[in-house]
């Protein structure tokens, strides 16, 4: 057994600021309803294409109830010229009733549960809107505070040691003392490309949908290579948004779920020292 | 049970199953709730202040080519209008149809097709853009709106157009739609009578269907029979300011 005398205490660090802590759990919501409401926008015409228009013969993903030859139908899910039956989750699943519907997403995952569109349309401009003034807020704070710089720009050093980074993830090997108390290169460069990427990209297409921002700026049409392409773009960011939130609550459980949740809610991140780990 | 302490894990664990399960009746419920809807339609608002401030009253919708044209323009909503006094006028060519030009203007007028097609028209290609998701290019003649109004003059206390259209949507009245004046004045918004170089058919809207382009398509009212100048329409129907809009649609429907 070893004497509490010779354990050093876990040495406790201040790891995130007030603002980054309001502002991550607002966006953390606001992404939330976004995505369901997005969902329940997108079930009111479960098809996707680039251009300008629709022309149903040139779909890029499309999520069907098809008749089949016995009268019976399936959800079929079209990408490219590929088709998939996703009976029960996409094209056709069960409505709140259990009677078999017509709708892109099942209604367990969009906001209302039931075909809802000026509903959803509500809930997700009310949360955009949240969500573009929660990410300015934060956009200001984090170049204000010298964030950005300080803590989501990789050092040399690290991007010099980036393969060894990804094969110690790989082997869910992570930081630990001193090096935990900053952001990884592979967090780093990832939380970049969701804030300054994917999530301003996510609005920017969002904005291109709207037929009175098309007058306004017209030239985000050709940007975006059309209405319908923004629309295609939006829903490819809000797949990768959602992805990267997989990953992040992945690491969020593998590296230690509790200390993760609770820096984030009082801002103190409990660092494991080499000799605390050493000494077990 | 009653000694046995949840630990704040478990109890976090659980209230998040919970919680998972009930999110969804409880959003469907506030869906439904009146106050909380009246917190969502803040959105709208904000959405109509800042497009307005930042696009020009003048600035137009993009215009295509020819070659843009949609092969098929899906024709959306009614498709097919049952009132006896229309189907009579569509069979008619729409000789004895007039449009009405009543409520907030100095002369009350009614106008007959061949009347509406000698006035200044615009011919352009344009986009629409259905809130379901999809769009669609076609080619639109028509009577400019602006001009028509300054013929039969509004009376300063006029703030919005309420177009009255001959179909019926389900069980519920006759379609309706509204615009403001910053909208009726735009040198785009027509009362197309033209589509892709022949008269307008019964699905597209026949005789006459409002062009607004820098708004959704639901504000496009087609079969539209009456126009009525007022200044608010807190008193028609449900008094949102068009079918849809009575339906829970945003009014100002600039995204």
């Amino acid at each position: 057994m070893v004497s509490s005398a010779i354990v050093p205490q876990p040495e406790i660090v201040y790891r995130h600021s007030v603002m980054v802590r309001i502002t991550h759990w607002v966006n953390a919501f606001c992404l939330l309803v976004l995505l369901v409401s997005g969902l329940q926008i997108f079930n009111a015409h479960p098809t996707l294409y680039f251009g300008e228009k629709s022309e149903p013969d040139r779909a890029v993903l499309s999520m069907r109830a098809v008749e089949q030859p016995d009268g019976s139908y399936r959800g079929i899910t079209t990408i490219g010229s590929a088709q998939f039956d996703t009976t029960g989750v996409l094209g056709l699943s069960r409505d709140a009733s259990g009677e078999y519907e017509d709708r892109g997403f099942p209604s367990w995952i969009t906001l209302p549960s039931y075909r809802d569109l000026a509903t959803g349309r509500r809930w997700h401009f009310f949360f955009a809107w949240l969500f573009v003034l929660n990410g300015l807020a934060y956009l200001i704070y984090a170049a204000w505070s010298g964030h950005v710089r300080r803590d989501l720009a990789p050092t040399r050093s690290q991007l010099r040691h980036i393969g060894q980074s990804i094969w110690e993830h790989v082997r869910f090997h992570f930081p630990k003392g001193e090096e935990a108390k900053s952001y990884n290169v592979l967090q780093k460069l990832a939380y970049l490309a969701v804030i300054f990427g994917l999530l301003p990209l996510v609005v920017l297409t969002g904005l291109t949908m709207s037929p009175a921002m098309n007058a306004a700026f017209p030239f985000m049409l050709d940007v975006f290579g059309g209405r319908q392409s923004a629309r295609t773009i939006h829903f490819l960011c809000a797949t990768g948004i959602t992805l990267f939130v997989v990953v992040h609550l992945v690491m969020v459980v593998a590296t230690g779920t509790w200390n993760n949740i609770r820096s984030m809610i009082t801002g103190r991140y409990v660092i494991e020292t080499e000799e605390a780990t050493h000494g077990k | 049970m009653a000694s046995e302490r949840l630990s704040r894990r478990s109890f976090l664990i659980r209230g998040g199953a919970v919680g998972g399960a009930v999110l969804l009746g409880g959003c469907d419920q506030l869906s439904q709730s009146p106050d909380f809807r009246d917190v969502l339609y803040k959105a709208e608002g904000a959405t109509e202040r800042v497009q307005r401030l930042v696009l020009s009253q003048r600035s137009l919708a993009r215009e295509y080519t020819e070659a843009d044209l949609s092969k098929h323009f899906k024709a959306n909503g009614s498709t097919r209008v049952a009132d006896p006094l229309y189907r009579q006028a569509l069979l008619g060519g729409f000789t004895d149809w007039r449009l009405k030009i009543d409520g907030l203007v100095e002369r009350p007028t009614a106008l007959s097709l061949a009347e509406l097609r000698t006035l200044p028209a615009r011919t352009q290609i344009t986009r629409h853009d259905c809130v379901e998701g999809w769009s669609a290019i076609g080619k639109w003649t028509g009577a400019q709106l602006g001009p028509l109004l300054q013929s039969v003059g509004l009376k300063p206390e006029a703030r919005y157009l309420v177009f009255h259209c001959a179909d019926k949507l389900g069980r519920t009245g006759n379609y309706y739609e509204s615009i403001d004046l910053i909208d009726a004045f735009h040198p785009q918004t027509i009362l197309a009578y033209d589509m892709n170089g022949a008269a307008l058919t019964e699905p597209h809207g026949a005789p006459i269907r409002l062009r607004v382009e820098r708004q959704l398509g639901y504000k496009h009212a087609k079969y539209v029979e009456r126009i009525e100048a007022v200044s608010n329409f807190a008193m028609i129907r449900g008094g949102r300011g068009g079918f849809w809009e009575d339906l829970g649609y945003e009014w100002y429907a600039g995204i």
